[in-house]
Order: C-alpha cells, then sequence, then structure tokens
C-alpha cells in the first residue's frame, strides 16, 4: 500500500525536482493524448519541445512570446506573495496597451526615436491605473480584488472595442474596428536584424534581477511577503497591509501595463480587438509554476511560450485544434499541484495492510 | 485484584521525527483517578488521543474491562464508555447548549429530551447551566461544564480529562474537583492529564508519570511531594528563582482610563483601564482567558491604534496612536502570546523573523525601506540562538520547526536582546517545558533588576506570584486595583478574577459599620458571575 507520511521540513530537493517531474507527466500524458487523436506521439510533441527551438527564429519566436507572460508574471508574483489575488492582469495588460496606443497615435513625421520611452511609461501608468481601482475599491470598501480585478478585465475590453470602433478608429481602415498602424518611429527597438526580438525581452531580464532585490533583500519586499504568509504577524511587526495592498497592484499593475505597451508597439504596431491575447491569464500558470521565484518564472514563461508556439504549430501542420495550447497549460499546472505534495511529503510503501 | 478498567501494554507511536510514545504500560482501576503527568511533548496527548481512537498505536494493545480492543475511532470509543473532554472546546458560539449537546449525541432524541436529561445530569452533579442560553455568552468555566455534561451524558466508565483547570479560576477548580470526586466514588475511572503537581496531589490516586515518551515513574501522587514528582516529571528539580528587592523608577508606562469598543463579536470591551508600569518592576495581570486580555494587549503593542490620544503614554510620550514599528522606537518590546503567525512567521528562517521587531540589519533606511544585510542578519540570530540556548539548527532553521519552548525562547531572546524600555510579554511560558519556562523567568527578572519595566499578563497564578511585584486583576474588560505581590493570596486573586474586588471595599465599609455582607456580585452583568 503506497502511503503519504509528513516530512518534517519541507524538503529542498522536491522544491526543484517537482516542476520537472511535472513537466516529464506532462510530456507522458501528451504522448498519449497524441496517440489517441491518431497522430504520431513523436511529431505531436515535436511541436511542443523541438520546433520552437530548433533555430535562431524560432528561438527569437520564444522569445517574443516569453517576454509579456514573465513581464506580468513577476508583477504577479509580488502580488501572490502578499496574498493579494490580482487576477485581472490581462485588463492591466489591455489598459496598459491603450494607454501606450493613445501616445504612439499622437506621433508623426517629426517625432524621434526618443518616443517609445513615454509609450512604455504610459503603459506603465495605464495598468497602474486599471490595478489602483482594484486597490482603491478593496481599501476603502473591503471590495473582493479577486473580483474587482477579474471584473475589471471585461471593461478593459470593452473600452478597447469602444476606442477601436469609434473615437480611435483608423478612417482609411475600411470600417474595421482597429487604429490606424503606428508610425513606424515608435516601434520598439529590436536587438537583432531579421528577429522580432526587442529591447523587451531585456526589460524583462532587467525586471528580474530587481524583483529578485526587491523581494529578497528591502524591507519593503520582506514586509509585503510577512503580510502574504503570516498577516499577525505583519500586524505585530508594524507592517502596514494598506501599503502593501497598493505597492502589490500598482507593482503588478504597473507591470502588466508595460507588457502591454510592449505588445502593442512592439509586434501588433496598432490597437485591434486582438489585442488581448490571454497572457494576462497565462501569466497566472507562469508565475505559479515557476514558484514565485524570480528565476523559476523565466523557466516557466519559456515553458508557457512553447505551449503557445506548440499549438500554433499543431494546428497548421497536424491539422489539430490550437486550443491543445490550453490543454498543455492545464496538463503541467495539475501535474505540479499534484507533484507538490513531494515536497511536504514522501511516499512510503507499506507492507502490511491496515494497521 | 479486580479486572482494571483500562490497561494498556507496551503502546508505542513513532512519528516521522519523534517517538511519541514508546513502550508504555498502564492500568486504571474502576473508579480510581488516575494522573498523567508530564511535560509538553511527554506524550500525553498522543497517549490519551490512543486511547480514544483518533490515533492508531504502531505496536502494543490496549484492554477495556480485560478485553483487548482495537478503537478504531472516537464512536467506538464512546459507545464502550470512554469521554473525553478536550483541552479546547468544540461548541458553537452562536447556537445554545442544549443544541451544541444535541449535535453531538445520537440523533434518536429529541432536543427536548436532550434539554431535559441536561438539566437532570447537572442537578445531579451540581454543575450549574442553563441549557438555553447560547454558548457566546458562556464564561470559559461554564462552557468546560457543557462539555463534561455533554460527556457525563454518554455515561461513561472511563473520563478523560486533558489540562481541565487550565481555563479555571481556583474557585471554579475546587467546584470541578468535588464533581470529578462523586463521578469516581460512584466507579466512573477518571485519567486526568495535567503537569499542575499540587492538584495531582489533591485529587489523584495514582499517577504515571511520562518524559521523552517514557514511563519514569508510577506511584500514589498523594504520598509524594512536589520536589519528587518534578523530579521524576524534569528529571530533576526546577531550579529556584530569586527575586531581589528593589525600589522601581520612574513611570513607563501609564494607561488612562483605556476605553475600547471590541472589534469582533465575541470579544471583550476594554471598560477604563488605568495603570502603571514603573522602570525596575514587574506588574503582572492574571485573569481568566478570554477576559480583555487579547483586547489590551493588542492596544499595548500598537496593533489597534483605536485608543483615544491621551489614554497611553509610553516615557512620558503619548503613543495612544502610534503604530508598533514608532512605539518600538520608545522602547517598547512585545512578545505576543501567539508565537506561530504572530511572533514568528512559520516558514520563514529565525533570521528572517528577526526583522519583524529588530531594524539593526537593516542599512539605507531610506530606500526601499532598507537594504537587509544578510549575513549580519544571520550572525545576529546566531547570537541570540546561543544567547538563550535555544535548540534549533541554526539562523536558517524554519520557525514552525522548533518546539513551542524553544521558538518562545527565541522570540523572548529577540525581544529582550533589544534592550527594551518596557516590556510586555504575554503568557511567557505556556506550552514551555520546566526548564524553559524557568530559564524565561529568571530572564523577565534580570530585566527587571537592570532597571526595565515589565508587564506580564499569564494565566498561571503560580508565575504571576514568581515574577511579579505588583498584581492587578482582569476581569470582562476591567482591571482591578493593584496589590503588593506581599498581601496578594492566591484565594483573593482568585476571587478578583471573577470580577469581586469591589466586595473587599463593600466588607470593608461593612465592617466598618460592625457588620458583615458576604458575597454578592457589584458588578454589572451579574448573570456571568459565578463565584
Amino acid at each position: 500500500m503506497l502511503k503519504l507520511e509528513a516530512r518534517p521540513e519541507p524538503s529542498k530537493i522536491w522544491t526543484y525536482g517537482s516542476p520537472v517531474l511535472a513537466l516529464l507527466i506532462t510530456v507522458l500524458i501528451g504522448a498519449v493524448m497524441f496517440s489517441a487523436l491518431g497522430k504520431d506521439p513523436v511529431k505531436g510533441l515535436e511541436m511542443f519541445f523541438w520546433l520552437p527551438i530548433h533555430n535562431a527564429y524560432a528561438l527569437g519566436e520564444l522569445l517574443v512570446k516569453a517576454t509579456p507572460l514573465l513581464i506580468i508574471a513577476l508583477g504577479l508574483a509580488v502580488c501572490f506573495r502578499s496574498n493579494v489575488w490580482n487576477i485581472g492582469a490581462e485588463g492591466q495588460y489591455i489598459i496598459g496597451a491603450i494607454f501606450a496606443g493613445g501616445v504612439a497615435l499622437l506621433a508623426d513625421a517629426s517625432s524621434t526615436r526618443w518616443i517609445v520611452l513615454p509609450i512604455l511609461l504610459a503603459g506603465v501608468l495605464g495598468g497602474m491605473v486599471w490595478a489602483g481601482i482594484t486597490a482603491l475599491l478593496r481599501d476603502r470598501f473591503h471590495a473582493n480584488e479577486i473580483l474587482v480585478s477579474l471584473m475589471l478585465v471585461y471593461v478593459a475590453v470593452q473600452l478597447l472595442s469602444y476606442l477601436v470602433g469609434g473615437p480611435w478608429k483608423d478612417p482609411m481602415g475600411f470600417n474595421f474596428p482597429q487604429t490606424k498602424t503606428f508610425e513606424s518611429v515608435t516601434r520598439i527597438p529590436r536587438l537583432f536584424d531579421g528577429s522580432r526580438v526587442s529591447i523587451g525581452a531585456l526589460l524583462a531580464l532587467f525586471s528580474v534581477a530587481a524583483l529578485w532585490v526587491f523581494l529578497f533583500r528591502t524591507r519593503s519586499g520582506f514586509a509585503l511577503q510577512v503580510g502574504g504568509l503570516a498577516p499577525a504577524a505583519a500586524r505585530y511587526a508594524g507592517f502596514s497591509s494598506r501599503k502593501a495592498l497598493w505597492m502589490a497592484l500598482l507593482m503588478s499593475g504597473g507591470a502588466a501595463g508595460l507588457a502591454g505597451a510592449l505588445e502593442v508597439a512592439g509586434p501588433i504596431g496598432q490597437l485591434t480587438l486582438y489585442v488581448p491575447a490571454g497572457y494576462g491569464f497565462a501569466a497566472i500558470i507562469v508565475a505559479f509554476v515557476g514558484r514565485l521565484h524570480p528565476v523559476g518564472m523565466v523557466f516557466s514563461a519559456i515553458l508557457m511560450s512553447m505551449f503557445y508556439i506548440g499549438g500554433e504549430m499543431a494546428q497548421s501542420r497536424l491539422g489539430l485544434t490550437k486550443s491543445l495550447t490550453g490543454v498543455f497549460q492545464g496538463l503541467l499546472l495539475f501535474s505540479l499541484l499534484a507533484c507538490d505534495t513531494l515536497v511536504n511529503y514522501r511516499l512510503k510503501w507499506r507492507t502490511r495492510g491496515g494497521a | 485484584m479486580p479486572t482494571p478498567r483500562l490497561q494498556l501494554k507496551r503502546i508505542t507511536k513513532r512519528y516521522p521525527s519523534v517517538v511519541a510514545n514508546s513502550e508504555v504500560s498502564l492500568t486504571v482501576m474502576p473508579g480510581e483517578t488516575h494522573a498523567v503527568l508530564g511535560e509538553n511533548g511527554a506524550g500525553k496527548s498522543t497517549l490519551m488521543k490512543i486511547i480514544y481512537g483518533s490515533v492508531k498505536p504502531d505496536e502494543g494493545s490496549v484492554q477495556f474491562n480485560g478485553q483487548v480492543v482495537h478503537i478504531k475511532n472516537p464512536q467506538e470509543a464512546r459507545a464502550l464508555g470512554i469521554s473525553m473532554v478536550f483541552q479546547h472546546f468544540s461548541l458553537f458560539d452562536t447556537i445554545t447548549v442544549a443544541e451544541n449537546v444535541w449535535l453531538g449525541l445520537n440523533k434518536n432524541l429529541s432536543l427536548q429530551q436532550v434539554t431535559q436529561s441536561i438539566v437532570a445530569k447537572a442537578t445531579e452533579y451540581g454543575l450549574d447551566i442553563d441549557p438555553l442560553r447560547p454558548v457566546h455568552t458562556l464564561s470559559v468555566g461554564e462552557m468546560q461544564r457543557v462539555e463534561i455534561i455533554r460527556a457525563l451524558l454518554t455515561n461513561p466508565q472511563l473520563l478523560i480529562l486533558d489540562e481541565p483547570t487550565s481555563v479555571l479560576t481556583p474557585q471554579a477548580v475546587d467546584k470541578l474537583f468535588v464533581v470529578l470526586k462523586k463521578l469516581a466514588s460512584e466507579g466512573c475511572s477518571i485519567l486526568y492529564i495535567s503537569h499542575k503537581l499540587h492538584e495531582i496531589r489533591e485529587l489523584c490516586t495514582a499517577c504515571t508519570v511520562l518524559r521523552g515518551g517514557k514511563v519514569t515513574g508510577v506511584c500514589n501522587p498523594s504520598q509524594e511531594s512536589n520536589a519528587s514528582l518534578s523530579k521524576l516529571m524534569i528529571g530533576a528539580e526546577p531550579p529556584q528563582l530569586t527575586h531581589r528587592a528593589q525600589k522601581p523608577g520612574a513611570a513607563v508606562l501609564t494607561l488612562q482610563n483605556l476605553i475600547l469598543p471590541r472589534e469582533d463579536q465575541f470579544g471583550v470591551d476594554i471598560e477604563g483601564v488605568s495603570l502603571q508600569v514603573c522602570a525596575g518592576e514587574v506588574v503582572g495581570i492574571a485573569g481568566v482567558s478570554g477576559n480583555g486580555q487579547k483586547e489590551l494587549l493588542y492596544a499595548l503593542s500598537g496593533e489597534d491604534v483605536r485608543a483615544k490620544p491621551g489614554t497611553i503614554h509610553i516615557g512620558g510620550v503619548d503613543a495612544s496612536r502610534l503604530h508598533p514599528g514608532q512605539r518600538r522606537k520608545l522602547g517598547l518590546h512585545f512578545v505576543p502570546e501567539e508565537r506561530l503567525g504572530r511572533g514568528a512567521v512559520p516558514t520563514l528562517g529565525l533570521a528572517h523573523n528577526m526583522l519583524l521587531s529588530r531594524q539593526e540589519a537593516i542599512a539605507w533606511p531610506k530606500f526601499g525601506g532598507g537594504w537587509i544585510r544578510v549575513k549580519q542578519l544571520e550572525r545576529h540570530a546566531a547570537e541570540i540562538i546561543a544567547r538563550f540556548k535555544v535548540k534549533a539548527g541554526g539562523p536558517r532553521s524554519l520557525a514552525r520547526s522548533l518546539s513551542g519552548g524553544n521558538l518562545q525562547k527565541f522570540i523572548v531572546g529577540r525581544e529582550i536582546d533589544a534592550n527594551p524600555k518596557l516590556f510586555i510579554v504575554s503568557q511567557p511560558t505556556w506550552g514551555v517545558d520546566v526548564g524553559a519556562a524557568a530559564q524565561i523567568r529568571g530572564a523577565i527578572l534580570a530585566l527587571r533588576d537592570a532597571g526595565c519595566a515589565v508587564l506580564v499578563v499569564s494565566e498561571e497564578l503560580d508565575e504571576l506570584f514568581e515574577v511579579s511585584d505588583r498584581l492587578h486583576v482582569i476581569s470582562r474588560g476591567q482591571l482591578s486595583p493593584s496589590v503588593p505581590i506581599a498581601e496578594a493570596t492566591v484565594e483573593k486573586i482568585g476571587e478578583w478574577m471573577s470580577g469581586l474586588w469591589d466586595d473587599d471595599v463593600q466588607q470593608h465599609l461593612a465592617e466598618l459599620e460592625g457588620m458583615a455582607i458576604v458575597g454578592e456580585p457589584a458588578q454589572s452583568g451579574g448573570q456571568h458571575a459565578q463565584a
């Protein structure tokens, strides 16, 4: 009989081993799933785990998708670590994109490359404003931040569709719900020729370092986390829970807004109804699979990005549905949660039954 | 020799990191009141859970009335005639006494019948209780009576009581003992778990002493002395504390008519508490738990800043509205009652737990709240671990991996190490083994001798009598006048714990008039009062 036994201390090995095991299980179930669909499992898995990394261009595309996921997840990690459940990063991402798009639309022939800076700052500001609404309602009226932040996603979507279908609609756009294509001067500078990787990837890596320092070396970061781990201890220490709430939401809102700005002024290049791509929700999985740890989230963002690209590949090359992306995301999160049991428990074989 | 009511043979129970019981044997005769004595962590609770069926032993056998039994769960235990009254009550606050009892009983009975049987049992044993009162209006002592009645309604042959007196006033303890002695005289066996030696010597006719999961002695406690029992329990006699006389200095903490309405529904209102603690003295606050200690301490520590300006002064500064961090700058250091989750973050290492109340390892405090110098933090934590003899793997050990006593030593050490001007500690030795308790009390006295003002809130009278210079009693959110320790007696403090201190005044007046008036509580809300 297999038995779970509590460990006296959480296992160090399994803290890192569990995501690896979870990935293996995901691959296994994925292989079984491809066979069941009548496809060659090796080919199927290739779509997800080899094609996205098989050459420089593919790697670039991988980073293009991983960048917004990582930036949003970094912000969310601050929230989740301080027990603030912001699940509306998608909305903050959209508003960030709208603010950034608004600035980008102001650009004309006389603008310089420096306009990218106000575009990015506007994105950050937009995300902060949107997250700030959640913080305000929570702070003043004790409104549940999970509900408020989630609902505001749909408000943000409506706002976007109003703008692109109304005041900001491209007059030359054949009545499509989209703005005009931004001036090329507004485009986020790219790192290499022939690849869409932009300075956003550098910003993301810089944010990883900044978050690590904030969480593990500053007293503010410490205070935030104590508020999440043991609210009574935070009260005892005198760490303000209101400050933590505002700080966490503004940081994650700003990060999501930045990601929105990088997307809209980068790969997309205009505001359309297709700006919301679900990055804000996928980043929640990225954050948890990455253990809310800055470095861990780099890996999980890349992994999640592979799933996105793999889904598209599976659709175009194997004629399977793109929802496979979601299936793989779900499988990974599910197996991770299951494997995490091993961090606090160990498996034991018991020879005799009963007892 | 009659058949023993309960016989445990070589019971062993292992947990991953500890052997809770090792070859424990225990025999309880019918009508015997048998004490199980031991420090926290000696394995008493595990043993009782084995008897009550909520834990299964790895080895050994349980015999009940001569039959070998395998008790799978508490329902089976109750069916056999074993009842247990837990230290922490399992009553629902919002429903009545009768409804609570009904919930735990056979569903064939109607609420009406249950109410009748409660009244019948209550009269039989002199347990005064109104079955129609909602539980949240009961005092802790009354809640315990409800638990005892609930246990008695199953007509047990063996009643297990886990630390039943930890929540009672001395007078309520006396009443409980009357009930228990009556039960025993009727043939019911009682297993009485405690670490209070004088109670065991008064009540019990047999005693099994546990230490580190092993039986270290079986004796008749009435023929033993406190010293010999405690030697069996901890392997040594506890060190004696010396209490030097010392003239207190200037007032450090002054409370003037502190009034605070309750924050949560089942809390207590603080009703006009005034108090002074001077440099170089220890002031104790006695009282049964749930009489406003928690609320008062929240207001003192700054975790609750609703106090009216001018009501709390620390070192001459109006601190009524200051937050915990600001009060720490005035020299106030506080050890809360809850160690895990309030005094320390369970999932963080000891070093990082330093940061809750200490700032020494913070550089550039203006920048992002300050930079944490991890090396220095760990060095500092290691110093405290060494200085206060905390048994821990090191500064990185998680707070939750420490035993209660060791974590308490660390937290007390962390606060004392800050050289406070005012030190407030709640339940300093709750759940702490005797050796560590003596060490903590010693540290409190050393702090006082060094000129610190100390306020100790505790439910253990013995402890308060040991460390305090003056004693207050808190009851229903009101604070008694203070009495110098030399003039305090257990009886007097016990009476005050029921809120009867105004009677002193009455009695004094009555004596002046040459006639004695005895004991009607002068408090409002007298429906709660039970002498």
